[in-house]
């Protein structure tokens, strides 16, 4: 198990989420868990007005066939107007891209968005769909049976660690 | 001969598979379907009141018992999961020149129907479907006989958990035919599982059955005294065909005694919420006044109907049997 400094890979993500969006007012949408933490963060940050958007993709995922639905369901809640809206979506890891993909599609189920352009704390490569993004705090090149977790301790604080599967 | 040690409506990893009674559902199986109705409220929300989970999947509503109510309530679920529906008319269909309740399912399966939605007036008729079909078919029981309607009490159980929170501390009354009601019994299951201790069946004792107390229930024949300090109260339609059965003497009778009104409910807790499964006979069972006024959620039951059936359909429609490959 290896932990990364989250919070340097954070600051490093704001810095560039920060040059980039000068002069525009993007909203922000977090995809759970980690993602919405990360829009948080970065609306304090930022100083950006509307509430995180949040969305949650287990009716839009294209495994549910073969895992059925996550267990741990949680409500989508877009507090705003998606139509012509300029969207900033929020993961935490960016691999095949297919979450980003059905955050996507859902997103389009809310309305009809002017652009939406993709954060990501780490990009671990791997990637099965055409998706990309140049905001990213680090890029990780990490083995296949490897995870990428992120979470939150006591204190807010982010945190981020490589964690190689049971078995594996 | 095998023995079966676990709920036909259960897969090998302890998923739904189908739903055909909520009395063998583990709590948290509960409180997933719940959690995850959540979810789909929060899509009923939205413009686009839909997602794609079972496209390309086909729900078939088997109703051998007529009701218009719960067949278009499982039309929309399914539809808003991007289902193709389809909606047997049964009086019209080979059931009535005489072809066989296996014979008409096996003929559908042959037609790729993923999931069928049973509501039939014998008891059981859902388990014998749920054991002829194929592993990757699944069956939901919208009713059946008098044995059980569990998705009417995991919807009841929604309402309650989203205007009460917590289960355990509840007084719940369920007032009318209990004797005849599918609804009873599955709300007894439901919420006896959920932890409700005070539990309360009202009614005249010619529709109360026996052995309730043994299911942890209090018998009321008085009202007022099963309203008394609840927090929650269910009303159960009065069905005509008692009163012809001699086992009331008029429905003016019965709501004088057990009828829902304004004052009745002033024994009930002063934040207590009134339920009804519909369709409602005012003046009956319920007081109009009631029905219309500020402690009834029976509308949103119907809204809440929907996210929980999606809930359900999407929770089977994923499950897989050993042994399953769709056509």
């Amino acid at each position: 198990m290896l932990e990364l400094d989250a919070e340097a890979i954070y600051g490093e993500l704001a810095r560039r989420v920060r040059e980039h969006i000068a002069g525009s007012s993007p909203v922000l949408v977090g995809v759970h868990t980690g993602g919405v933490w990360l829009a948080e963060r970065l609306r304090a940050d930022l100083d950006i007005a509307p509430e995180v958007g949040i969305l949650d993709v287990s009716f839009y995922r294209d495994d549910y066939s073969q895992g059925g639905l996550s267990r741990g369901v949680r409500p989508s809640r877009i507090p705003f107007d998606i139509n012509g809206a300029h969207v900033l979506l929020v993961d935490d890891v960016l691999n095949t891209g297919r979450t980003v993909r059905a955050a996507m599609n859902e997103l389009f189920d809310y309305g009809r968005p002017a652009r939406i352009e993709l954060a990501v704390l780490v990009d671990r490569g791997g990637r099965e769909l055409p998706i990309s993004t140049s905001l990213v705090g680090r890029t990780l090149e990490v083995p296949g049976d490897v995870s990428v977790v992120l979470s939150r301790d006591d204190d807010q604080r982010l945190q981020l660690r490589l964690e190689r599967a049971a078995g594996a | 001969m095998q023995v079966l040690t676990r709920s036909p409506q259960l897969n090998s990893d302890g998923g739904l598979h189908h739903l055909l009674s909520i009395a063998e559902l583990p709590r948290p199986l509960i409180e997933r379907i719940l959690t995850t109705a959540d979810g789909f409220i929060a899509v009923g929300t939205r413009e686009v009141k839909s997602v794609p989970l079972l496209r390309g999947r086909s729900v078939f509503n088997l109703f051998f018992e007529n009701s218009t109510r719960t067949r278009t309530t499982f039309e929309i679920a399914a539809k808003r999961l991007s289902a193709d529906v389809y909606n047997l008319n049964v009086a019209a269909s080979s059931t009535a020149k005489g072809e066989s309740l296996l014979d008409t399912i096996d003929n559908l399966t042959a037609m790729q129907a993923d999931i069928f939605v049973v509501r039939h007036a014998q008891g059981g008729a859902p388990y014998l479907i749920a054991r002829h079909v194929a592993p990757h078919v699944h069956v939901v029981n919208a009713g059946d006989g008098r044995h059980a309607h569990p998705t009417q009490a995991l919807l009841d159980l929604y309402t309650i958990r989203h205007y009460k929170g917590a289960f355990e501390p509840l007084s719940v009354a369920i007032v009318g035919d209990i004797l005849n009601s599918r609804v009873a019994r599955s709300d007894i299951d439901a919420l006896r599982t959920m932890g409700v201790t005070d539990l309360r069946a009202v009614g005249p004792l010619t529709l109360l059955p026996a052995g309730l107390e043994t299911m942890g229930v209090r018998v009321c024949t008085r009202l007022e005294e099963g309203l008394r300090d609840a927090d929650v109260v269910i009303m159960l339609r009065l069905q005509n065909e008692r009163m012809r059965g001699a086992l009331l003497p008029s429905a003016a009778e019965y709501f004088r005694n057990y009828g829902l009104t304004p004052q009745a409910l002033r024994h009930a807790r002063p934040d207590c919420i009134v339920m009804h499964p519909g369709p409602m006979n005012r003046g009956v069972e319920i007081d109009s006044a009631v029905a219309d006024g500020p402690h009834s959620v029976i509308l949103p039951q119907v809204s809440f109907g929907i996210a929980v059936r999606m809930a359900v359909l999407s929770m089977v429609a994923s499950s897989q049997q050993e042994g399953a490959q769709r056509a």
